[in-house]
């Protein structure tokens, strides 16, 4: 493989890598305080995807204010769940949440699939790239989509500023405070209940968010985040259970790592974030990124 | 520091208790581990709680902060009942705790831990807090788990002050800390007592609790069995180490 596909392959790596980031971010985030795997995150991602697509259809609300628009109903959504039913579960077994978030999954996923089908006649519906992204932009070696390179971008920045906010701002030092020690947070006055709930819902829309962002590229249809989620759990275990840097850094690290593999050897293109996910796992069980846990 | 007579006087005025522990009771799961505990403090008092270790001195100060909830009878502060309340609506009336394991966050730094509890007025600002503790302005950039023992411990005192609290809860200040730092510690809450502050003070350190307790209460497999007085407390400090021996 030459030079010049080398880098072709890592741009398309890095548009990979800014929806395993985004979407690993918002499991970390949720990870971090609440301690829940949440199984329902690839279909959430879905929701902000047929969310902007819904709102295009009936209210024909375009790109730009769908990128705003569906990731806020959707994280009103996950407001909503996490006050409606997971609280319940607090204290408990985590399977109980795994079992809760995976059946979200599927009662998501075919309630979209059945609106589909019934209200649009489609199974899977095309979403148009905004105007001012369509074509290609010169990269010196190549003419990159530049939507795609939006994408990057646009991921990149937006997992710049949550960074920033959770560990150079006040709010972040609570939900540091509230992750590292919710009893004595707590007991400082201040309502860790409220603090989770706003976490939850912001990591919900950082999901809905990549959908809607996904949207132009694979287009909407309820299993898009199926796929995609088993590769994002893989890359939060090796960025490290929790760790905003690792989750950030690993899924892009990941998405080129698999565009790579699969222009050198296709074959292994599959599984090789999931033989990267096992030698992680033996050589430091923390993940990449991860402290050890001291509760 | 000798504590001023005028913050003693407060706490002896006939005025209703700042804090009124009534039949306090406490659970773990299925183990009932408070009994019926009654105390109370008064303005400006200092109050130790003092037994050997799994006496359930540290279970009465999180009972009282709301900490653990399995928890029935009255908790009385500024005339308000607060045993229905969690432990941060709690901290809004006005109590504070200092955990016995200090709690710094090693996540935040020592500028993030002083920040974290919100401001309240009549809290210390942080300028104030400096002035005390001028280590924690030479430190506030480093993580807090980076502080020595005494250090973390002013940051944990210092950090609650901000909210303003008019009853500290203080579980074992002085535990695992160097006699001339524990001195220090001691200095401090004189200056707290100084400023009208009422303090509940668990240790196991006599010494430490009768320089600076107005009253002891000895508590035994989680019921209070004894009230000691400060001026009654060197005729029984044989009776007050054999309740803390082993």
């Amino acid at each position: 493989m030459n030079a010049q596909l080398m880098l072709i392959q890592v741009f398309n790596g890095l548009v990979n890598g800014a929806f395993f980031a985004l979407l690993s971010l918002g499991l970390a985030v949720i990870f971090g305080l609440l301690r829940i795997v949440n199984f329902a995150h690839g279909a959430l991602y879905m929701l902000g995807a047929f969310v902007a697509f819904a709102l295009g259809q009936a209210f024909g609300l375009g790109f730009w204010p769908a990128l705003l628009v569906a990731p806020v109903v959707v994280g009103l959504l996950g407001v909503a769940l996490e006050r409606g039913l997971l609280r319940r579960l607090y204290g408990l077994d985590p399977s109980y949440n795994l079992l809760l978030t995976f059946g979200l999954t599927l009662l998501i996923q075919d309630a979209i699939k059945q609106v589909m089908l019934t209200r649009y006649a489609v199974s899977s519906a095309p979403y148009t790239i905004p105007e001012a992204l369509v074509g290609a932009t010169n990269l010196g070696f190549v003419f990159f989509p530049t939507y795609r390179l939006f994408v990057i971008g646009f991921a990149v920045v937006v997992c710049a500023a949550t960074w920033f906010v959770i560990e150079r701002t006040r709010v972040g030092a609570v939900i540091r405070a509230a992750t590292e020690n919710p009893t004595v947070t707590q007991a400082f006055g201040i309502d860790v209940g409220r603090w989770v709930t706003i976490v939850f819902g912001f990591g919900v829309a950082l999901a809905a968010l990549a959908g809607v962002l996904a949207a132009p590229i694979y287009s909407v249809e309820p299993y898009m985040g199926s796929e995609l989620i088993i590769v994002t759990f893989a890359v939060v275990v090796i960025g490290g259970m929790g760790s905003i840097l690792g989750s950030v850094v690993t899924g892009f690290a990941v998405g080129v790592l698999v565009a790579l593999g699969s222009a050198l050897y296709p074959p292994i293109a599959n599984t090789l974030v999931f033989v990267l996910m096992a030698l992680v796992l033996l050589l430091r069980p923390n993940g990449l990124f991860g402290l050890p846990e001291t509760k | 520091m000798t504590v001023p007579e005028v913050a003693r006087g407060a706490a002896l005025t006939g005025d209703a208790p700042l804090l009124s522990v009534r039949n306090l009771n406490a659970y773990y799961g299925q183990s009932h581990v408070l009994h019926d505990v009654n105390f109370t403090v008064g303005r400006g008092e200092v109050v130790s709680l003092i037994g050997r270790n799994g006496a359930g001195k540290t279970t009465t100060l999180k009972s009282v902060m709301g900490v653990l909830r399995s928890r029935t009878g009255q908790v009385t502060f500024e005339g308000r009942d607060l045993v229905r309340l969690p432990s941060n609506a709690v901290a809004r009336h006005g109590i504070a705790w200092v955990p016995e394991e200090r709690a710094i966050l090693s996540t935040l730094s020592v500028r993030e831990n002083l920040e974290l509890p919100p401001a309240r007025p009549g809290g210390w600002s942080l300028d104030k807090i400096h002035q005390h503790f001028p280590v924690l302005r030479e430190r506030g950039h480093h993580p807090g788990s980076k502080l020595s023992g005494g250090e973390q411990q002013m940051l944990a005192i210092a950090r609650v002050l901000r909210s303003g609290p008019k009853l500290l809860l203080l579980d074992e200040p002085s535990e695992g800390l160097a006699p001339v730092i524990v001195q220090r510690i001691a200095a401090m809450l004189d200056t707290l007592r100084a400023e009208g502050m009422s303090v509940v003070l668990v240790e196991q350190n006599l010494r430490f609790a009768t320089r600076l307790a107005d009253r002891h209460y000895v508590l035994v497999n989680g019921a209070v069995v004894e009230e000691v007085a400060r001026a009654d407390v060197a005729a029984r400090e044989a009776d007050l180490l054999d309740y803390l021996s082993v």
